[in-house]
């Protein structure tokens, strides 16, 4: 049985791992390699780098983080940040990415999702979507969130997918890092709306945030950051309460 | 030495990884003349089955048969597994190679698809391949065709339906999986694979034709 997927996020900021709320107040939280690994050995089914000022500064994913990480990292590996053309994505992938992520660059050309797609194939491309509740729907935001684009996410998410997408990782900015659970219906909505995965982020505090976000919220998959790199809650435990609960997870792995 | 077949599709980079973390000595070659000198040829491959044309724009699709038809032992990828059967509707201008029956074919309607994610292996008794591997254990899976089950299949996963997550037979191997991606129990196939019998040679039943 095709299992729900745990993924871990490193938000990484000057090469090492940081974590803030709501996209801001960032806190260290260590070397990504070490932190990748780590997470790895502890049941994490997916790796997800994410250079969260790389956009907004104007610089490139730091391609020797990637490189490292990914030396010894045999699971799924997904690297964001900075990706604005295809000469980005060539250079992520050639220090071992397994996956490339894209924001704003996408929102702003979604030819550039089928350019990459035509080059590596769709599963090697994710759209990430920041999205926030407003006026009753969903609204993309760019550039790690600060810039609003009036657009509605389940309708990118759609255009996403059509232009060669292989994922999406979809981002409630209004739980981001609050620790108070899924946007179900967010990602309800989304998941409901297009026929590849959705990795649901943004909220994860506790373990009953993931069952109910893989059962109401329809998640092919979840992912968190600060709890799990502070220790609050390892993946090794979250996964035997997900599969005490029935949800098919990749447990003992 | 380990040949690990570049015709231009996607990113190799991890397979290799994945072998130089196994200590074995392993090169990604473009060049017929290095598969010609290889011990094992592993062919992965991700994305459209018509990426596989790169075979056979390259020269590398003789080179890479001539290997098999030698008995050197042979791993094919995702793509590069489904290339071992005679075709895919991916794509179906674009011929396979035929060592094993049957076509690729999309999910059923009741899935979603890709399929993507961690399945589990249900592992047939004796496989060479697949040795020491646990009758449950998951793998990592991308893809949007799948091939079916056949008398050479060693694992089949179940997404809507079964179909061929390895097949086996001789010196020919396949995975629709990526070893190089899931975690101890692909390291241990991609080690297995590495310990492969030399003098086993697969006799291609029905390539011969093409």
């Amino acid at each position: 049985m095709l299992t729900k997927r745990i993924i871990a996020c490193l938000d990484v900021d000057n090469g090492r791992v940081v974590k803030g709320v709501q996209f801001v107040n960032l806190r260290d939280a260590g070397d990504p390699a070490k932190c990748a690994a780590a997470h790895a050995r502890d049941g994490a089914d997916e790796i997800v780098l994410l250079d969260i000022t790389a956009t907004s500064g104007k610089r490139r994913t730091t391609l020797d983080v990637v490189s490292r990480t990914a030396r010894c990292l045999f699971v799924p590996f997904t690297v964001g940040g900075g990706i604005r053309e295809l000469c980005d994505a060539e250079a992520v992938f050639e220090a071992g990415a397994d996956k490339i992520a894209v924001n704003s660059a996408a929102v702003k050309d979604p030819a550039l999702i089928g350019q990459i797609a035509a080059r590596f194939g769709s599963q090697a491309v994710v759209v990430a979507i920041d999205a926030r509740r407003r006026n009753g729907g969903f609204e993309v935001f760019v550039a790690g969130g600060r810039i609003p684009t009036g657009r509605d996410a389940l309708l990118w998410a759609q255009e996403a997918a059509t232009c060669g997408a292989g994922e999406i990782l979809l981002t409630s900015m209004d739980r981001d890092g609050t620790r108070v659970g899924f946007d179900c219906e967010l990602t309800q909505r989304v998941a409901d709306a297009v026929s590849i995965p959705v990795i649901a982020s943004g909220g994860a505090g506790s373990a009953r945030d993931f069952i109910e976000v893989f059962n109401s919220g329809h998640a092919d998959a979840a992912l968190a950051a600060s709890i799990f790199h502070f220790g609050i809650e390892n993946i090794a435990q979250l996964k035997r309460e997900l599969h005490a609960a029935n949800v098919p997870v990749r447990w003992p792995c | 030495m380990i040949a690990i077949v570049d015709y231009g599709a996607g990113n190799l980079n991890s397979v290799k990884k994945a072998f130089d973390y196994l200590g074995a000595e392993v090169v990604v070659t473009t060049q017929p003349e290095v598969i010609a000198t290889a011990d094992r040829i592993v062919l992965p491959g991700v994305g459209h089955f018509s990426a596989l044309s790169g075979l056979d724009n390259t020269g590398l699709r003789d080179a890479v048969l001539q290997g098999a038809s030698a008995g050197k032992p042979f791993l094919g990828i995702c793509l590069g597994m489904q290339w071992l059967f005679e075709g895919s509707d991916e794509a179906p201008e674009f011929a396979g190679a035929g060592f094993f029956a049957g076509r690729c074919r999309p999910f059923p309607a009741s899935v979603k698809s890709p399929h993507v994610g961690w399945n589990s292996l249900a592992v047939r008794p004796g496989s060479r391949l697949l040795r020491n591997v646990a009758a449950d254990s998951f793998v990592y899976f991308t893809h949007s065709f799948q091939a079916p089950v056949v008398a050479a299949t060693t694992a089949a996963t179940d997404y809507g339906a079964q179909f061929s997550a390895a097949v086996e037979q001789e010196n020919i191997f396949g995975v629709q999986f990526h070893p190089e991606k899931s975690w101890n129990v692909g390291l241990l196939i991609l080690r297995n694979f590495c310990e492969a019998d030399l003098r086993r040679r697969f006799v291609r039943p029905i390539c011969e034709a093409r």
